[in-house]
């Protein structure tokens, strides 16, 4: 129907309209390479603070003994450098990269998928669910001391987080109304969750009302390796999965007919972003409590930055999801000394005036 | 492209929208579907792509069932210009445009892509627009937009729902030429849905005009655009003269209502559905 070569004179009017929308979309790409780019110094600096301030260059040097398979003998400073970085400091740093990245594609995708640039990851009720979840366990005996404990506290709260999904999107798919219905069912399914976590505490001792209160604070204070592997597996996988459908992601924002005539089954892909990106929150929250926030605002910022198509958002969140989450982590280990603050906290402080701010400075009308 | 439509039907859930409608549409033409409000227009157009599914009766694309054919496959045979756009998260044009391409798109295929998408802003004169964000651009510049992203799927069959509502006298003029240019030069069937009866008359080969969800004529302007069918259909009292070859319409006046509306809720009486879907 149309001829790929054209005529002459349209030759260079193609190309010049071709050449701007590759620079259009290079700039879109250097932004992520500089949002990469802080990511790692503060992934380096953020090796040497705490309460023992390690250089840099022993930081390196003792990451790459440790590869080499060195030990050492407890109580030497070799062994403290050591303990610290790879058995404190790293898994943190590391755990925090992949809740950034999987909170901000979550959020980038819940907007897709509601239309709306107020959602978030845990728009479907995922973190009331995981508080009941807790609850539950706590209350059947089951504590963060041993761990078994620890483990059994981090599967109900996968699970019990996976619940108000189920139910939103069967919600969804039985009356077949608007985007509004999937937020609307995940408020009522808050409210019930969170509900019912109240009851369940009400009637139990002060410890446990403690402890839960304690496990749905969003820290990085307590991670280990043993949390990364699984957050790490689902976090990559859904990503992966979110990132390789972002034209569907495009395509489903501009409703359910024009998704339909462009070839699009909407409902269905709906639901596989919605499953994959429950899973993915499930699985962060699991291990790290509730931190909000990051999966509201990450997206919302790269889209004021770069444009609202999904093939370079769901990345650039990402990164910066990432980014964001290790300098609040950072500012949460050292604002006081010794000692921390939940890292959740600090996020909302952060995250709430910053969000005030985008919606003042909004001309462009991302919403 | 032939469509067959055979005895469709259609209802939202209680209320049946579309009864027993036949027609068939042959192209390359440029056909307008008229009628009153809630008289089933979109609603037939969204049976023919499979947005909607009708409750019984056939819709056949060149003899194959519609029931058959993907959505997928569906989309690279036919293009849809709905009546509006979303705006939540708006991106530049082309890439707008470059939507149009999913159905035929595939690693690696974003060169000719563009290429496509060129074609069409220029053949429709939005080329300066390339770059700017959709949100940016007036009712006028949306609709070509939108029209660019039908015709990059390089239809057989364009589908568009109510594309000059929103525009100025002279747009109205432009996309109906153009219209009428694409089914001549590009082959393709256009099938139009208008408010405005004399864009219609003025440009289409063929009318279809309906009436109390099912189709009451068929035919080339002259043909469809009477007196007495404007009468019957429209509830308007109206001058045909004739323009150059083609039937203008003035409008004289509006009749009353045909049946008194019953004060009682539960009895509505009017000639019309109250269902509206256009």
């Amino acid at each position: 129907m149309f001829s790929a070569e054209g005529s002459n004179a349209d030759g260079s009017a193609k190309d010049q309209m071709k050449e701007e929308y590759r620079k259009y979309t290079f700039r879109k790409v250097l932004f992520m390479v500089g949002c990469a780019t802080i990511l790692i110094i503060l992934f380096g600096y953020a090796l040497t603070l705490g309460s023992h301030k390690i250089d840099f260059f022993t930081v390196f040097t003792t990451i790459g003994n440790h590869i080499m398979g060195a030990t050492y003998q407890i109580g030497t400073p070799e062994w403290t450098n050591d303990y610290l970085v790879w058995e404190d400091r790293l898994p943190r740093e590391a755990i925090a990269i992949v809740a950034g990245v999987g909170l901000a594609i979550g959020g980038a995708a819940m907007q897709s998928v509601v239309k709306n640039p107020l959602a978030d990851p845990y728009t479907t009720g995922i973190s009331s669910g995981a508080v009941l979840g807790v609850t539950v366990a706590l209350a059947l005996g089951i504590t963060a001391g041993s761990i078994a404990g620890n483990y059994g506290l981090v599967a109900n709260a996968f699970l019990f987080g996976m619940i108000p999904t189920a139910v939103t999107i069967i919600v969804s798919r039985i009356s077949k109304t608007s985007p509004a219905t999937i937020i609307l069912a995940g408020v009522a399914m808050s409210y019930l969750f969170n509900a019912m976590s109240t009851l369940i505490l009400i009637s139990s001792e002060a410890g446990k009302i403690q402890e839960a209160f304690l496990w749905q604070i969003g820290t990085l204070q307590w991670t280990t390796w043993d949390d990364f592997p699984l957050m790490f597996i689902i976090v990559a996988a859904g990503s992966i999965v979110l990132a390789f459908t972002s034209k569907q992601l495009n395509i489903l924002t501009l409703g359910d007919e024009s998704a339909k005539s462009l070839g699009l089954n909407a409902d269905n892909y709906r639901l596989l972003v919605l499953v994959v990106l429950s899973l993915m929150t499930s699985a962060v929250v699991s291990f790290i409590g509730i931190i909000g926030f990051l999966g509201l605002v990450s997206p919302h910022i790269v889209r004021t930055i770069i444009g609202s198509d999904n093939k370079y958002v769901i990345p650039a969140a990402a990164i910066f999801g990432a980014m964001f989450l290790l300098a609040a982590d950072l500012i949460a280990r050292m604002v006081i000394n010794p000692g921390e603050l939940p890292v959740g906290v600090i996020m909302s402080f952060i995250g709430g005036p910053m969000f005030l701010i985008l919606i003042l400075k909004s001309k462009k009308g991302v919403w | 492209m032939i469509i067959n439509i055979e005895g469709l039907e259609f209802g939202y859930s209680s209320t049946p929208v579309l009864k027993d409608v036949t027609a068939k549409l042959e192209g390359p033409k440029f056909i307008s579907i008229l009628g009153p409000n809630g008289v089933g227009k979109s609603t037939l157009i969204h049976c023919i792509n499979k947005i909607l599914t009708p409750t019984t009766g056939t819709v056949m694309i060149d003899d194959r069932e519609v029931k058959e054919i993907t959505i997928k496959e569906m989309a690279k045979m036919v293009g849809y210009v709905p009546y509006s756009a979303n705006d939540t998260f708006p991106l530049t044009v082309v890439d707008t445009v470059l939507m149009g391409r999913h159905p035929h798109s595939h690693r690696g295929s974003l060169d000719k892509d563009l290429d496509i998408v060129y074609e069409t802003l220029e053949m429709l004169g939005i080329l300066d627009l390339a770059m700017r964000s959709f949100n940016e651009l007036s009712a006028g510049q949306h609709q070509k937009v939108m029209l660019a992203r039908g015709l990059a799927q390089e239809p057989k069959i364009l589908l568009l729902d109510e594309p000059t509502s929103n525009l100025d006298v002279r747009h109205q003029l432009e996309v109906a030429k153009m219209l009428k240019r694409l089914s001549r030069e590009k082959d393709i069937l256009v099938i139009m849905i208008c408010h405005d009866i004399n864009i219609a008359a003025k440009y289409s080969d063929e009318i279809i005009l309906m009436h109390e969800g099912t189709v009451f004529d068929v035919g080339t302007p002259n043909e469809v655009i009477t007196r007495e069918n404007l009468e019957t259909v429209y509830g308007v009292d109206a001058k045909v003269i004739d323009d150059d070859g083609m039937p203008h319409v003035i409008l004289k006046d509006s009749y009353p209502e045909k049946k008194p509306v019953k004060i009682d809720s539960d009895i509505q009486e009017t000639s019309e559905t109250p269902l509206e879907t256009a």
